[in-house]
């Protein structure tokens, strides 16, 4: 088995929690944040569910103690405050150098603001300012500036599987040798544009979303922001470093197929989970946990679960969807599955699968329900995009 | 009815952004999705949308479209029972 | 360390580009300060059904990549990689105007859908049935950049013999009034043969796809070799002299081994002041070539100066109209290109004979 690229720092803030530590405590409480829509101002309030963070843009502000006068995008306020505590749970806030990069993800961009002054902007010049927050690499430059990372700092957006692939992106270019640290992850936050969009495709559930389970009836949107520090072994030995767990395999693949559903049999799904194991050397019995992308949705849950089925044959391993905890989180979704790996890595635990009674007939999968003790050590998390993106990490404990 | 059908074949149309096909090239009972006009799931959910916009007809569950959009003539039957513009 | 070489181009842009066997031989100056592209025939690439949904972007990439595809002979990449700073704007205005405009009601998919970022890969990958690695980079002015740093990884990873990578970015009409309203876009229309010499705030917009075959093997019709590429976020005018010479010493070079220089300089008189600090100093003897006065500014307009780069080392030949100076070369063997986009986002390319 190769053993990977060591995972040093993480830090998450989402609708069951604002550190790494409240996730967790959510999590094995079995506590989730699934409500009706509190702040974003939508005619869809009371017929979908969200996952959404209870705190203000203002109230995120002044914990970053930011100017009044500053632009940022919500989408770019829960980045910073994640990757900042990314960074001193890594402890590298004072060791930034040239070498250290910065690979972000985003769906949303800075739409949050641009939706609420569209129109406006022609004539209110005081909410200029956001206009070039909008595009998608703005709350990755933002963390940077935070950081005072300088060098390479790229964004990637492939949908619901773009922080999945930053991670792999930053391993792989640590493993070339190309940085000796990285902060990888991904934000997204709430919007009308998501909103409207995921309801206009009719796969949003009017009730607690239920992952895996036949009567299913659709995803709850959620936000969040989630980063993870990824060091070089030398890095690992120069600075003793706690090591958390390891990135030990990774697969992206297309399934090109059709835009926004899945083809029946999960091709692209099966691929990126066969990829992954090549690349960590694991056989698929070695998997003890899959965080599976079980977004709730008719499509997803039936093609990931034959997808499952294809790689793991009769032997699959105990799963569950976390997204009953937080919504479909979007861009930020792999990022903060990647975070509750680790944390199930680390706890031998694995998390449930919430809302579900009853197995989808055509597969007869049947998730972990509750909160279960389990020697684990390794994961595997999916995430699947719209345009066929399907990625799939592999962590491995220390 | 034959308004209706007429109107539905120019809506698709227009709708659909199927600028290659003429209304005269849509036959009542061609079938719409698959090997017919071709159609896919991302048209059913826009003919839905034209449903409810246009005939104030709401589907809650995507998979009734299929049943309706078949044809334009089962199209065309469904409005004229269920229409409520 | 595996090869890089650039196997094939193709690129659609506001100047007459989408004919290989041309270059730059019919030029367009414009008296405009938004620059659309010269569309090619759709029609002769992309199927009526597939068409019917895509933007113009969608569609330029399509074709890009469909005639670097066919000009590499290459059925299916090994992995797809796009980048683009907007992403598919028209759609994505689209959607957003009719929620606005319909107070969230009778709301079609299509235009959601086509609005992702990574809607131009993933059409190319469903063009192609290609279910290989499909990345799409979304960072400003290194959207492209990042495409060739992950592309020549995958080829040093052995993981990949041929690489597609193309930089994609259309213009939204009403973006496009956002940003002059910003004065990124210049509010006053200019002579595009003028736009370099211009004292005034923002710059001409433009849009285009320029794809690329880049792959581990050359072929009897390889352009060049991507030697190396950087991305910079941040970096003063104070520091730019030096990081250029750290770039080239890595690569075991000097300034006096480039034979010319690729500058991003853009009109805009607040920010130009970058590549006037290289083309007064240590590139003031280098033959200098600027390319954002024929095809706009755009988050990916450095792939068209990467396409330009690539026809110099294979053609050997530079059209006046890149030119910003007159210096003879003998042989075009280096090619350094440098971009940056208001001050952030540095990114240096080594491109070199094969």
């Amino acid at each position: 088995m190769n053993r990977g690229v060591a995972i040093t720092g993480m830090g998450i803030i989402s609708s069951i929690g604002n550190t790494v530590e409240e996730n967790y405590n959510s999590l094995v409480q079995g506590k989730h944040g699934i409500s009706r829509v509190s702040a974003v101002k939508t005619r869809h309030r009371d017929t979908i569910k969200v996952g959404e963070i209870p705190f203000s843009n203002d109230a995120l502000v002044r914990q970053l103690n930011l100017p009044e006068s500053n632009n940022y995008t919500r989408t770019a306020l829960l980045g910073v405050i994640a990757a900042k505590q990314a960074v001193i749970a890594a402890n590298i806030a004072d060791k930034i150098d040239r070498r250290t990069g910065l690979i972000s993800a985003t769906s949303v961009g800075g739409m949050d603001k641009t939706e609420q002054y569209f129109y406006e902007y022609l004539t209110d010049k005081k909410n200029q300012k956001y206009i070039e927050g909008h595009h998608a690499g703005d709350s990755a430059q933002r963390i940077a500036e935070q950081l005072g990372i300088t060098e390479f700092v790229t964004t990637i957006s492939t949908a619901c599987s773009s922080s999945a692939n930053a991670i792999m992106l930053g391993a792989r270019l640590i493993k070339a040798g190309k940085l000796d640290r990285v902060v990888v992850g991904g934000s997204d936050c709430l919007s009308k544009f998501t909103i409207n969009g995921f309801n206009s495709l009719m796969i949003l559930s009017d009730t607690d979303c239920a992952p895996f389970d036949e009567n299913r009836k659709g995803l709850n949107l959620g936000e969040a922001a989630a980063f993870l520090v990824l060091e070089s072994d030398e890095m690992v030995a120069l600075n003793d470093k706690k090591i958390l767990a390891y990135v030990s395999g990774y697969g992206n693949t297309n399934d090109a197929f059709h835009q926004t559903a899945s083809s029946e049999n999960g091709d692209g799904a099966t691929l990126a989970m066969q990829k992954a194991l090549q690349v960590s050397g694991l056989r698929p019995e070695e998997i003890d946990y899959i965080n599976a992308h079980g977004t709730a949705t008719a499509n997803n849950d039936l093609s990931e679960s034959k997808a499952i089925r294809r790689v793991f044959a009769n032997a699959i391993p105990d799963l569950s969807s976390t997204k009953a905890f937080t919504g479909h989180t979007l861009a930020a979704a792999a990022a903060i599955e990647a975070v509750y790996s680790v944390l199930a890595l680390r706890h031998d635990v694995i998390f449930p699968n919430l809302n579900f009674k009853t197995p989808i007939e055509e597969t007869g999968i049947i998730p972990v329900a509750t909160v279960t003790a389990k020697k684990i050590r390794h994961v595997l998390s999916n995430s699947f995009g719209f345009g066929g993106n399907c990625s799939t990490l592999i962590f491995s404990k220390n | 009815m034959e308004g209706l059908k007429q109107e539905l074949k120019e809506k698709i149309i227009e709708q659909l952004n199927l600028e290659d096909i003429a209304v005269a090239e849509i036959q009542d009972n061609d079938s719409l999705f698959g090997d017919g006009l071709g159609l896919d799931s991302i048209d059913a959910l826009e003919l839905i949308v034209m449903l409810d916009k246009d005939y104030g007809i709401k589907l809650t569950d995507p998979k009734e479209g299929k049943k309706i959009f078949q044809s334009i003539e089962i199209m065309a039957n469904y409005i004229s029972e269920h229409r409520t513009k | 360390m595996s090869h890089c070489y650039i196997n094939s181009l193709a690129c659609v842009s506001a100047q007459h580009t989408s004919d290989n066997t041309q270059f730059l031989d019919e030029v367009v100056v414009y008296e405009k300060n938004i620059l659309h592209a010269i569309p090619p025939n759709y029609k002769a690439y992309i199927t009526p059904s597939a068409s019917r949904r895509m933007a113009k972007g969608v569609k330029m990439g399509v074709v890009a990549s469909s005639i670097a595809l066919k000009e590499a002979s290459i059925d299916s990449p090994d992995a797809i990689i796009t980048g683009t700073g907007m992403g598919c704007l028209i759609d994505s205005e689209k959607f957003l105007s009719a929620i606005i405009d319909n107070n969230e009601e009778f709301l079609t998919p299509t235009s959601f859908i086509q609005s992702t970022h990574n809607t131009v890969g993933a059409q190319v990958a469903l063009g192609l049935k290609c279910k290989a690695y499909n990345f799409t980079y979304v960072h400003a002015a290194v959207s492209f950049e990042s495409c060739l740093v992950d592309a020549k990884l995958m080829l040093n990873e052995n993981d990949a013999s041929n690489v597609l990578v193309g930089g994609i970015d259309e213009l939204g009409e009403y973006t496009t009034k956002l940003h002059e309203l910003i004065h990124h876009v210049k509010n006053e229309e200019v002579n595009t043969s003028k736009l370099l010499d211009s004292k005034t705030r923002g710059s001409v917009f433009g849009e285009g796809a320029a794809f690329f075959l880049l792959s581990g093997e050359r072929c009897t019709n390889t352009y060049a070799q991507l030697k190396d590429v950087a991305i910079v976020h941040d970096l003063s005018i104070g520091s730019l002299q030096d990081r250029v010479h750290n770039f080239l010493n890595e690569n075991k070079l000097s300034v006096n081994d480039i034979d010319a220089v690729i500058l991003g300089n853009n009109g805009d008189v607040d920010f130009d002041d970058y590549y006037k600090e290289l083309q007064t100093t240590i590139f003031s003897d280098t033959q200098q070539i600027c390319y954002k006065h024929l095809c706009g500014e755009f988050n990916t307009a450095s792939s068209f100066g990467f396409w330009v780069a690539s026809k110099i080392l294979k053609n050997q030949q530079v059209p006046d109209v890149l030119k910003t100076n007159t210096k003879d070369v003998k042989m075009y063997k280096n090619i350094l290109l440098y971009n940056q986009y208001r001050g952030k986002n540095h990114s240096f390319i080594l491109v070199s004979i094969c």
